[in-house]
C-alpha cells in the first residue's frame, strides 16, 4: 500500500505475509487440479477459483482444513450495465456502451460468478472462493447440505440473480413476490426508478442560470 | 470448553426427547400460527409462520422481505462518497458502525489511511453507536417479557448517547459523518467531558437495568435454557457477534482484527459465557455495553491532535480490485464486499449483514420450543429488520 495520506507512515515495502502464504499452501495442496486460479495479497486476503463440478467438494474439503465459520454467498453479474450510471435523460436516445465483460480477482470465463467467503474461526484468516457459472447450465451445486447457513444465501442468489443451486431444499422467493419476472441484481436489469425520472443528482453539475462559466469548470 | 459444549447438547436433546413423549402420549391437532409482520417483537416488519403441535412449535419459518429496499443494486448507480448515505439505513438504530467497514473497505482499495485522530474518532462514534443501539435492546427485552420499567430507562438514557452523536455529526440516527480518508468534521468544544459525564451515566443504567431485569427471578425462568444454540451449529449458520460469544466462542473482531481503528490501542474484555441460552445472549450485551464505555473513556484519554482528513483527491475514483472488510458492529458482523473497477462508482457491493445470518438459524431454533418462548428467543436473537432485508 501506498498511502496518499503524509500523516500516517506506513513502511514502504509490504511485509511477507507468511500465515497466509502457509494457508493458501495448503489450500492448494488439498485441492489439487481442482484449484483453477488462486491469488494472495499479503495482510489482505485469498482468492480461489474453482471448477464448477468441484464447488461442493471444494466447501468440503476447505471445511475440513478448518475454514468452518460460513461468511457468506452471493453472485457477480460481470457484465458492465447497459444504462451506465442512469444519469441520462431517459427521453434521449441510447448512449452506446462498452459491452466488454472484464472479470476481477482470479479471471474468469463466464458472465456469472458465484463466490463465497469462509473463515477460519478465532483467526482472521479467510477465503474467498469463486466459480464461473455456465450460462447454458446457470446452475452449480449448492452448499447448504455444509454449511447450514449458506441455505439462505443462496435462496437470495437465486432470486436475485437467477442462479440455480443443485440439491438446495427450497429455493423459494425471499424477498420478492412468487410472481415477480427478471432477476433485479442482473445488470441488464433497468433500475426503473431512473427510468421513469431523471436522476435529481445530475442538476448538481449543470451550470447556474446567468453563469457564463465554462462547462466542467464547477466542482 | 468443547465438554461443557458436549453437555449442553446432551441437555438439549434430553429435553426435545421428553417433550417428544409428552406430545406422543397427548395427541392435538395442529395449528399454523403467524406472527407479524406487524408485531412488537420484531423491530420491524418480520413475520414468523409457525405451524404447532398444541403448546409446541413443530415447524417455523421467518418469512422476510417486507422491508427490502435493494441497497445492493443502489450503490451499482451511486459514487462512493455517496453510499454512506444508504448504508446507514441498513442497521438504523447504530448507523455510523454501517459506514466504517464500507469506507474502510473503500479505503483498502484506494490505499489511504486515515490520520490517527479520525480513526480514534470513529472508533468512539462507533462505540457510541454500539452503546446506544444496545441499551435500547436491553429496554426492548423487558417489554417484550412483560416488563415494562426498563424501557423508560433505555430511552432516557439512550437519548444522551444519541445527544452525543448528534453533537458530533448532525444526525441523531443517520449522521453519515464517514469519509473517504478521514472525517467530515472534527469533535466539537466541550465532547470529551460531555462523553465522559455520559458513560458515567451509562455504566449506572447497566448497573440499574442488571438488578431490575437480570436479577429478576421471572425473567430468568423465561429465558435460561431457552433456545440454546450449541458452538458448533452457531458457526455453521455464520452467526456473530454477541449470538455467537453467548454459545462460548471467543472471537471479537475488535481484537482478533488488525484494521485501522483505534481497538487495537484500548484494553478490554471479551464477554462470553457458556450457557448459549437467550439469558445468555442477552447477559452478553449487557456487559459489552459497559466494556464500551470502558473502551471510550481510555480513547477519550489517548486522543492523538492533528488532522481528521487526509489528502484525498476531490473526485474521488476508486483504483480496479476487490476487497473485504467487515467490521464488529452492534449486531455482529457486518462485512462490505466492494468489487471496483476503475469507476467513481462500486461495480458491485455484498452487504453480509449480521442479522440475515443470526435470523437464518430460527427454522432450526424453533423447532420445539412453546409458543411464548418463540417471542424470548427471538427478543434474545436481537435482530434489526433493515438489517435482514437490507
Amino acid at each position: 500500500m501506498f498511502p496518499l495520506s503524509s500523516t500516517t507512515d506506513t513502511p514502504t515495502e509490504a511485509p511477507r505475509d507468511t500465515v497466509r502464504e502457509a494457508a493458501l499452501a495448503q489450500v492448494l495442496e488439498a485441492l489439487g487440479a481442482n484449484v483453477v486460479d488462486s491469488l494472495l495479497k499479503p495482510n489482505d486476503d485469498i482468492w480461489i477459483r474453482v471448477t464448477a463440478e468441484s464447488w461442493r467438494a471444494t466447501a468440503e474439503t476447505l471445511k475440513s482444513l478448518g475454514f468452518t465459520y460460513f461468511g457468506f454467498l452471493s453472485a457477480i453479474d460481470w457484465l458492465p450495465s447497459p444504462f451506465g450510471k442512469g444519469e441520462e435523460d431517459p427521453s434521449a436516445p441510447a448512449v452506446e456502451r462498452d459491452s466488454t465483460i472484464k472479470q476481477g480477482y482470479t479471471g474468469g470465463d463466464t458472465r456469472f460468478q458465484v463466490f463465497a467467503r469462509l473463515v477460519q474461526p478465532f483467526t482472521t484468516l479467510g477465503i474467498n472462493i469463486k466459480v464461473d457459472v455456465d450460462d447454458a447450465v446457470m446452475a452449480v451445486d449448492s452448499w447448504s447440505g455444509i454449511f447450514a447457513g449458506a441455505n439462505w444465501h443462496e435462496r437470495e442468489a437465486h432470486e436475485m440473480f437467477g442462479i440455480g443451486f443443485n440439491g438446495h431444499p427450497d429455493l423459494r422467493n425471499m424477498y420478492l413476490p412468487t410472481d415477480f419476472e427478471g432477476h433485479p441484481m442482473r445488470k441488464d436489469f433497468p433500475l426503473l426508478a431512473r427510468i421513469v425520472k431523471p436522476w435529481p443528482g445530475i442538476v448538481d453539475v449543470e451550470p447556474l442560470p446567468g453563469d457564463d462559466s465554462e462547462e466542467g469548470e464547477a466542482s | 470448553m468443547t465438554m461443557l459444549g458436549d453437555r449442553q447438547q446432551l441437555a438439549y436433546i434430553a429435553a426435545q426427547a421428553a417433550d417428544a413423549r409428552v406430545n406422543v402420549e397427548l395427541e392435538t391437532e395442529g395449528m399454523t400460527l403467524n406472527i407479524g409482520p406487524q408485531h412488537p417483537a420484531t423491530h420491524g416488519t418480520l413475520r414468523i409462520i409457525a405451524r404447532l403441535d398444541g403448546e409446541q412449535v413443530v415447524w417455523a419459518e421467518p418469512s422476510a422481505g417486507y422491508m427490502h429496499r435493494g441497497y445492493e443494486k443502489l450503490t451499482e448507480v451511486r459514487t462512493f462518497p455517496q453510499v454512506t448515505a444508504l448504508v446507514n439505513r441498513i442497521d438504523w438504530l447504530g448507523s455510523f458502525a454501517n459506514e466504517v467497514p464500507f469506507i474502510l473497505a473503500a479505503e483498502k482499495l484506494m490505499g489511504v489511511e486515515a490520520p490517527s485522530r479520525a480513526q480514534h474518532i470513529r472508533t468512539i462514534l462507533f462505540e457510541l453507536s454500539r452503546i446506544a443501539n444496545v441499551s435500547l435492546f436491553l429496554g426492548d427485552l423487558g417489554v417484550q417479557l412483560g416488563a415494562v420499567t426498563p424501557v423508560f430507562f433505555a430511552f432516557r438514557d439512550r437519548e444522551y448517547v444519541l445527544n452525543l452523536i448528534e453533537a458530533a455529526t448532525g444526525g441523531r440516527f443517520h449522521p453519515n459523518f464517514d469519509r473517504i480518508g478521514g472525517l467530515k468534521d472534527d469533535l466539537p468544544a466541550g465532547f470529551i467531558e460531555e462523553t465522559r459525564v455520559v458513560m458515567k451515566k451509562l455504566r449506572t443504567f447497566c448497573d440499574q437495568i442488571e438488578d431490575l431485569l437480570f436479577g429478576n427471578e421471572i425473567f430468568q425462568s423465561r429465558t435460561r435454557g431457552i433456545g440454546v444454540i450449541p458452538k458448533d451449529v452457531a458457526l455453521q449458520y455464520g452467526l456473530s457477534g454477541a449470538n455467537l460469544r453467548a454459545s462460548g466462542v471467543d472471537w471479537d473482531l475488535r481484537r482478533d482484527q488488525d484494521i485501522p481503528m483505534a481497538w487495537n490501542k484500548t484494553e478490554f474484555k471479551v464477554i462470553t459465557h457458556p450457557d448459549g441460552d437467550s439469558f445468555a445472549r442477552c447477559w452478553v450485551r449487557l456487559q459489552e455495553v459497559r466494556e464500551s464505555t470502558k473502551i471510550v473513556d481510555q480513547l477519550l484519554d489517548t486522543m492523538p491532535a492533528g488532522p481528521v482528513m487526509a489528502k484525498v483527491p476531490k473526485i474521488i475514483k476508486v483504483p480496479e480490485g476487490e476487497a473485504w472488510v467487515s467490521t464488529e458492529n452492534p449486531l455482529g458482523e457486518m462485512g462490505y464486499y466492494v468489487v471496483s473497477q476503475g469507476d467513481q462508482g462500486p461495480f458491485r457491493v455484498k452487504i453480509r449483514s449480521a442479522s440475515f445470518n443470526n435470523i437464518s438459524i430460527v427454522p432450526w431454533l424453533l423447532k420445539g420450543v412453546y409458543v411464548p418462548d418463540i417471542i424470548t428467543i427471538l427478543a434474545s436473537l436481537y435482530f434489526i429488520l433493515g438489517d435482514i432485508d437490507r
